[in-house]
């Protein structure tokens, strides 16, 4: 017999949801609302009624289902606000931990090397690359919309290169790292740079597990461009201002560029570099070799 | 850009939580967007327009939650909240600097029947 309105009919059996936390009950105490309650007869035969009852903080009364789950009352279509409170990019954002696990446990550290497309990445890699000399292990991956030509620029420097290409994708994510590193023996890599897509701003949502973001400014984008694109030089572990050999020509403020890096970077150290004529590199090397010797 | 991929993200998850939860028809997102995301909200509104049709989310709208930044002055040590990005103190006319806050990009909740 139905317990709830006595309409003489067994009911098939109930499941008690309890997970909701203690409380979420006590909110409906004392309002009247209307159930659609199913019965089976003893010959299998089905039967649906509505009823309606309220609730009071004494009287126990079981619901057939939680308040956590969408369920409709007789007559009305319930519209339930559902708290979710998750990262959007939560499988990025796991993907690049795993890959910052993998390359703490190789005792590598990785090197995210972001600027706008023509800031000298390539360049500065392949010096550097170049005045390491194998003294540091290192290998690198590339992100570019399409071809390998800065991979075929990269080779023959002494490190390993992987060229990923992105298609239309105008950033690299950590599952691309994933697969590049794949590629990697990364036990015998000390430093993994990452070049990635010449792009200064969606590179910058995207955690690829690395152990630094480094961002290139090359002299002739301007003063203000860390105050135009603050995300992707916020965090930045070091800034480095390239084609110098190019100052005068540019007629670039270098003490107002590094005011604004400044303001967006507090905590960046700024290198100032020629890729082209060395000036500077050795500040540069002489930083990743001590990075080299104290890993973590 | 990549509001386009971000997007994705959002409506992957926010169905992934819509099947959780029993329901089949999700009326709202509300997207909590730091000053440092990196997403433009009118973007994002742009992408969602273009990747709804034909989901559960087919008929719902987008809620932005921006985020403020807390700032300090270098020159007056003063410090505000501010929902844009802003270098000069509007006290003093110095340098100011982000100290926290901003890079917030999160699903915070949805309206689901």
């Amino acid at each position: 017999m139905c317990e709830n309105c006595g309409c003489g009919h067994v009911e098939t059996f109930k499941v008690i949801p309890m997970q909701d936390a203690p409380g979420e009950n006590a909110r409906l105490a004392g309002a009247s609302h209307q159930h659609v309650h199913e019965h089976v007869d003893a010959d299998g035969r089905r039967y649906t009624h509505v009823h309606s009852h309220s609730h009071d903080a004494t009287a126990l009364h079981e619901h057939t289902h939680g308040h956590g789950e969408i369920h409709a009352h007789a007559g009305e279509e319930l519209i339930q606000t559902v708290p979710v409170h998750l990262p959007i990019l939560i499988k990025n954002d796991r993907l690049a931990e795993r890959n910052r696990g993998y390359l703490n446990a190789t005792g590598t550290i990785a090197i995210n090397l972001v600027s706008s497309p023509g800031s000298g990445k390539t360049m500065f890699l392949a010096k550097t690359l170049e005045l390491l000399n194998g003294k540091v292990s290192a290998a690198v991956i590339v992100g570019d919309l399409e071809t390998a030509n800065d991979a075929e620029r990269l080779r023959g420097k002494g490190a390993p290169v992987v060229q990923v290409t992105t298609g239309t994708v105008c950033h690299l994510d950590a599952e691309m790292i994933s697969s590049g590193m794949e590629q990697l023996d990364l036990n015998i890599c000390r430093i993994l740079f990452i070049e990635n897509v010449g792009n200064l701003v969606c590179p910058a949502s995207y955690d690829l597990g690395e152990s630094m973001r480094v961002v290139l400014i090359s002299v002739t984008e301007g003063e203000d461009k860390p105050l135009k694109y603050p995300p992707i030089f916020r965090g930045a572990r070091f800034v480095v201002i390239s084609k110098t050999d190019l100052l005068s020509a540019s007629g670039i403020d270098i003490a107002t560029l590094r005011r604004n890096i400044h303001a967006v970077a507090p905590e960046a150290t700024v290198v100032e570099v020629s890729a082209r004529t060395g000036e500077g590199m050795q500040v540069w090397i002489a930083i990743l070799n001590s990075l080299g010797e104290n890993p973590r | 850009m990549h509001e386009i991929s971000i997007m994705q993200d959002t409506m992957q998850l926010a169905i992934e939580h819509l099947q959780k939860s029993g329901g089949s028809e999700i009326h709202s997102i509300r997207i909590r967007v730091g000053l440092l995301s990196g997403v433009v909200p009118e973007a994002m509104e742009f992408a969602f327009d273009s990747l709804k049709a034909g989901t559960p989310a087919a008929n719902a709208t987008l809620e932005f939650e921006k985020m403020p930044g807390l700032f300090c002055c270098q020159s007056c040590g003063k410090d505000e909240w501010l929902d844009c990005m802003e270098f000069q103190c509007s006290g003093c006319g110095g340098l100011l600097v982000l100290r926290e806050g901003g890079a917030d990009l999160e699903l915070t909740q949805m309206k689901i029947s």
